[in-house]
C-alpha cells in the first residue's frame, strides 16, 4: 500500500500519484500521514481508490472526488468534498464551513459537527452529519439529501430548491422559502438507507423532521419581494 | 392688428426626460424593475475618445502589405505547464449555454477556431458543441457552479475563475424559467421552468487568501497543466488586479461596464461599475508595480468593437481583449433582416435586449427549437471568423502606422485624447498638449 508522508513528500507527489493510477491497478489503497492541515489533499480522484488520511486537513480535502473512498482520521477545513461527483468521503472529526459545497453525488459523512453553509448549493450529494450544523446550511440546495443527527443553526435551507433536509434535533430558524414538510414513507425509507450507508446505528428515521422548499420563490413575483 | 404675447414652446425637463417618465410609468404599472441583456447604453468615455498619433519624422512607419506586424499572444506563462498560444489577441468572452443556443455556441467555436483564438464557456457548463468546435476552450468556474465537473475541467484548455463581470460587478445572475429547456435543466440540476439564480459569491471561498487556496486546488486537480484566469468586473481594478496576482492568477480578465450580460437589472447595468477605459491603466499599474506586467497577462473586455479598439486597449497595456456583444452581432444578433419580428416584440433591430425572454428572432439567445434553427452554425461561424480577421487587420494597420512590428509594441505614448475625461482615464495627453489631468506641472 503506497504511503505518503506529507512531512517529507509534497502535495504534488501525492495528488500526482492518485491521478496516475492505471486502470486495473492493484495498488488502489493509499495512506497519507502527517497531513498537518495541508490544503487540497487527495483532490481530483477519478477512480475507485481508497485513501486514509491520518490527521487533520485544511481546505478542499477530496475536492471534486469522483469515485474515491476517502477517510479523514481527524478534522477537515473548509470545503471538504466540494463538488463531489461520486464515491464517499468520511470525516471522523469536525468539518469547517462549506462542507460538501455544490456536490453532485456520492456520500459525505461527518462524524462530528459541521460549521456554517454545510451543503451550500448542493446538487445531488448526500450528506450525513452526526453532530450539529451551522447557519445557512443547504443554502440554495438544488438536490440531494442533508441528514443532521444534532441541531441546525440559523436560516436552514435558505432559498432552497429541491434538496431534502432531515434534522433530528432543533432548528434555530428556517431560511427564506424553507418549510417543514410531512415525513412520508418514501422519506423514512430514504433516511434509513442514508443512515445505514453512513454507518450510523441506534437512530430511528422516525426521530427526524423533514424540511424542504415551499417553492414560492421559484418564479419571481414582486409580491414576494419582502422574502428576498 | 391685435398684439399677441409671444409664447415659448412647451419645455420638457432634462431631469424627467421621456425615457425617465416612461420608466416611472412602467415600474408603476408592473411592480418590477426592468431586466435586460447587454451592457450599459449610456454614453461613457470610451476608446472613441482616443486617437493614435501615427509615425512621422521622429519615428518611422512599417510598410502596410510587406513588413510584418505580429499578432500572436501566449496566455498563462506564469505557472501553467501548457500555456495557451493564440494567433490573434482577440478572444471570445464567456457566454453561457442556456443564455445562448447550442447552435450559437457551436458557431462561436467555429469562428474562433478559424481565426486562431479561444472561446469561453459560461454559467451553464460545457457543451459538446463548443468543446468539439473550439480548438482552445476556456472553462469558467462560476459562483453557481452549474454544470461544474472535473472531467470538463480536465478537457478544457484553461480555467477562468469568475469573480465578477463588468455589467454587474457584485451581482449574480438569473436565467428566467422560460429559457429552461429539458437540456438546460439537466445541465444545471434543477427542475424545468423555474428561475435559476446564480449566486454573486462563490460557495466555498471568500477573499484573496481563500482564492489563493482555491486556485491551488484547481491546479492540483488538473496537475498544473492549465492556465488559470481570474475574471473581475471593472470596479476597483487596481486592487482587484493586485489581489488576483497575489492569489496566483496566470491571467487577469478585466471587464468594464460596457461588457454585456444575458440578463440583469437595468439599474445595475447602468449604475454600477466603471467604463472600460477607466479600468485599464489602474490594472496595468498594479501589474507593473508587482513586476508582473506581461508575466501575468491582462485581457480587457467591455465594448470592444473594432481593430481600433483592440489597438487602443493593447496600447494602454492589455495583452489581449475579449468580445461578447460584438461576436453575437457578427453571428447575426439584432440584424435588421428580422425587423418585422423585432417590432412585434415591441423593439427594433439594434435595440433588442430582452435576451432572457428566449424569443430572439435571430435564434441566438434562445432555447426555442424553431428559433434556434434560424442560425446556421457554419455560416454564422464564418461571419465571426471574417469579423475577427477584419479586426486583426485593422489593428495591424494602426500598429504599422505607429511603427510597431507587434501589436504588443503599441504603447500609451502612441495615443492622445480628445476629451479631458478620456485623458484622465487613459492617462494620455489631451490632443495638442503634453498634459493630462493628474499629471504634475499645474
Amino acid at each position: 500500500m503506497p504511503t505518503f508522508d506529507l512531512s517529507a513528500q509534497t502535495l504534488r507527489d501525492l495528488n500526482g500519484a492518485l491521478h496516475s493510477v492505471a486502470e486495473g491497478s492493484n495498488d488502489t489503497a493509499f495512506e497519507v500521514i502527517n497531513p498537518r492541515g495541508s490544503h487540497s489533499v487527495a483532490v481530483g480522484i477519478d477512480k475507485p481508490l481508497t485513501v486514509n488520511i491520518r490527521g487533520s486537513v485544511g481546505y478542499y480535502c477530496a475536492g471534486m472526488n469522483d469515485g474515491g473512498d476517502v477517510t479523514v482520521h481527524g478534522s477537515a477545513g473548509p470545503g471538504v468534498a466540494e463538488n463531489m461527483m461520486s464515491g464517499r468521503v468520511v470525516v471522523e472529526g469536525d468539518a469547517s464551513q462549506y462542507a460538501g459545497a455544490t456536490g453532485r453525488g456520492g456520500l459525505l459523512v461527518i462524524r462530528g459537527n459541521a460549521a456554517s453553509r454545510c451543503g451550500i448549493s448542493m446538487k445531488g450529494i448526500d450528506i450525513v452529519v452526526e453532530g450539529n450544523i451551522g447557519h445557512m446550511s443547504a443554502f440554495m440546495g438544488q438536490s440531494g439529501h442533508l441528514v443532521v443527527l444534532g441541531d441546525a443553526g440559523d436560516a436552514l435551507g435558505d432559498s432552497l430548491y429541491e434538496a431534502k433536509l432531515f434534522v433530528r434535533g432543533t432548528v434555530k430558524s428556517l431560511g427564506a422559502d424553507c418549510i417543514e414538510k410531512p415525513m412520508r414513507p418514501e422519506h423514512l425509507e430514504k433516511l434509513a438507507e442514508l443512515l445505514s450507508a453512513a454507518g450510523v446505528t441506534g437512530v430511528s428515521p422516525e426521530e427526524f423532521k423533514r424540511y424542504g422548499s415551499a417553492r414560492k420563490l421559484y418564479n419571481f413575483n414582486v409580491d414576494n419581494a419582502d422574502a428576498y | 392688428m391685435s398684439y399677441r404675447n409671444p409664447l415659448t414652446p412647451p419645455r420638457k425637463s432634462a431631469t424627467f426626460d421621456d425615457h425617465t417618465l416612461a420608466e416611472i410609468r412602467r415600474a408603476a404599472a408592473t411592480g418590477i424593475y426592468d431586466i435586460r441583456g447587454g451592457g450599459t447604453k449610456r454614453k461613457v468615455p470610451h476608446f472613441d475618445d482616443l486617437l493614435f498619433l501615427g509615425a512621422s519624422i521622429s519615428r518611422y512607419p512599417l510598410e502596410g502589405y510587406r513588413e510584418k506586424c505580429d499578432t500572436a499572444v501566449v496566455l498563462g506563462t506564469r505557472f501553467a505547464r501548457k500555456p495557451i498560444e493564440l494567433k490573434i489577441p482577440i478572444t471570445i468572452a464567456g457566454m453561457s449555454f442556456g443564455a445562448l443556443s447550442g447552435n450559437a455556441k457551436e458557431a462561436l467555436g467555429r469562428g474562433a477556431t478559424a481565426a486562431g483564438t479561444s472561446t469561453t464557456t459560461g454559467d451553464g457548463g460545457m457543451t459538446d458543441e463548443e468543446r468539439g468546435h473550439s480548438q482552445v476552450l476556456v472553462y469558467q468556474v462560476l459562483p453557481s457552479r452549474y454544470g461544474m465537473n472535473p472531467k470538463d475541467l480536465r478537457r478544457a484548455d484553461a480555467i477562468e475563475v469568475v469573480v465578477g463581470q463588468g455589467a454587474k460587478p457584485g451581482g449574480g445572475g438569473m436565467l428566467l424559467g422560460q429559457k429552461i429547456s429539458d437540456r438546460v435543466a439537466a445541465m444545471r440540476n434543477l427542475p424545468k421552468g423555474i428561475d435559476q439564480r446564480s449566486a454573486c459569491r462563490h460557495p466555498d471561498w471568500t477573499g484573496p487568501d481563500d482564492l489563493e487556496i482555491k486556485i491551488m486546488e484547481l491546479r492540483e486537480i488538473t496537475d498544473w497543466e492549465k492556465p488559470i484566469y481570474v475574471k473581475i468586473g471593472g470596479a476597483r481594478p487596481y486592487y482587484d488586479t493586485a489581489l488576483a496576482v497575489k492569489a496566483g492568477a496566470d491571467v487577469v480578465v478585466l471587464d468594464g461596464m460596457q461588457g454585456g450580460t444575458a440578463a440583469t437589472q437595468d439599474v445595475f447595468i447602468e449604475h454600477v461599475g466603471m467604463p472600460t477605459l477607466a479600468c485599464i491603466r489602474p490594472a496595468v499599474q498594479a501589474l507593473q508595480e508587482l513586476g508582473m506586467h506581461r508575466k501575468v497577462q491582462l485581457i480587457v473586455s467591455g465594448g470592444i468593437r473594432s481593430g481600433a479598439d483592440v489597438a487602443k486597449a493593447l496600447a494602454l497595456g492589455a495583452d489581449a481583449v475579449a468580445i461578447g456583444t460584438a461576436a453575437l452581432v457578427a453571428l447575426g444578433d439584432n440584424d435588421p433582416r428580422w425587423e418585422e419580428e423585432y417590432e412585434k416584440l415591441g423593439t427594433t433591430a439594434g435595440a433588442y435586449d430582452d435576451w432572457h425572454e428566449g424569443k430572439d428572432p435571430a435564434g441566438i439567445t434562445t432555447q426555442d427549437p424553431e428559433l434556434m434553427k434560424r442560425l446556421d452554425p457554419v455560416a454564422a461561424g464564418r461571419r465571426l471568423a471574417n469579423y475577427l480577421k477584419v479586426m486583426t487587420l485593422e489593428a495591424q494597420t494602426i500598429a504599422r502606422a505607429c511603427g510597431k512590428n507587434h501589436l504588443h509594441n503599441l504603447e500609451p505614448e502612441d495615443l492622445c485624447a480628445l476629451t479631458l475625461e478620456a485623458a484622465a482615464m487613459a492617462q494620455v495627453p489631451l490632443a495638442g498638449t503634453s498634459w493630462y489631468p493628474g499629471k504634475g506641472g499645474f
